[in-house]
């Protein structure tokens, strides 16, 4: 049942992307080039996102539990640090350079063969980097609640 | 050139939030395309692997399924300079990690929030993405 409402959710997910034209690196460098040749459209996509999902949190939240599971699964930690920062300006740069972001770039996996692929893989990389330098900067057992609950940080 | 398409825009983001709607109220998880792909690969922490799987499959193939049902193309124009691709895929995919969240963790989910790190890392990521596109497009010259 999981596996069926992720899905589904999945593809909803995917048809926001395609709907909205996020799943157009130039349609999203074209929103970031503010100066140049602006295509304010993604801001309208961001919004309503934000706000439909703003208030449908709001009332599943309430509910007290998910459907299927037995807890919302949130992230623990709502400090602002280093590495979040440091994490927000590589991912920017990363993301200004060719339009592309997770989920576009796995939603155009099945359009734009070659391209998506290298950005894919290198992302891929990427990630496992970054996880490594996580995972190698724990020092102890000690810190392993800390760690597990890092793993759900947003 | 992409033309202003407000209406399309505003389906599209309401669609992607009913998604992250829906994957909260059913699985309890924040729909955070990066943590979600980053978890695909081992070492696995937790028992969620199925889920994930089946969230980014659906992703895959909405577009196909978009466009088999529709009949309509989709426009899709991306950068084909293959150093650039992987400098911008390491960034990305390092950056959403270590930052734990990208723009529909931190930027959608996160502010839906109103959880203080996603504020302050799409706040940030979203001034290095228009520095970036400044400095490639304007200064750079494409």
């Amino acid at each position: 049942m999981h596996a069926i409402a992720s899905a589904i959710s999945g593809l909803l997910f995917g048809l926001g992307l395609v709907v909205s034209g996020l799943i157009n690196p130039e349609k999203v460098l074209n929103f970031l080039d503010v100066v140049g040749q602006w295509d304010p459209s993604l801001a309208l996509v961001m919004g309503p996102a934000v706000v439909t999902t703003a208030i449908g949190y709001k009332l599943v939240l309430a509910r007290g539990r998910p459907l299927l599971v037995a807890a919302f699964h949130l992230p623990k930690v709502s400090h602002v640090d280093a590495q979040l920062l440091t994490g927000a300006a590589v991912f920017g740069v990363g993301w200004g350079l060719v339009g592309y972001c997770p989920g576009p770039a796995v939603a155009g996996l099945s359009l734009s063969s070659h391209a998506t692929l290298i950005f894919i893989a290198a992302m891929v990389a990427g990630m496992a980097l970054a996880r490594t330098i996580s995972a190698t900067s724990k020092p102890s057992p000690a810190n392993q609640s800390v760690a597990f609950e890092s793993e759900t940080r947003q | 050139m992409t033309e202003f398409t407000p209406l399309p825009a505003l389906v599209g983001g309401i669609l992607i939030g009913i998604s992250a709607v829906l994957l909260m109220a059913t699985t309890g998880r924040v729909a955070g395309v990066s943590g979600f792909v980053s978890r695909l690969v081992p070492p696995y922490e937790d028992r969620a692997l199925f889920m994930r799987l089946a969230f980014i499959a659906g992703i895959i193939v909405a577009p196909p399924l978009y466009i088999a049902v529709t009949q309509n193309a989709i426009d899709m124009r991306v950068a084909t300079n293959v150093p650039l691709l992987a400098a911008a895929g390491l960034l990305v995919g390092f950056g959403s990690v270590h930052g734990s969240g990208c723009t529909s963790g931190h930027g959608v989910c996160g502010i839906a929030r109103l959880s203080p790190r996603s504020l302050a890392a799409t706040s940030v990521f979203m001034l290095a993405a228009l520095a970036t596109v400044f400095v490639m497009r304007h200064l750079v010259g494409d």
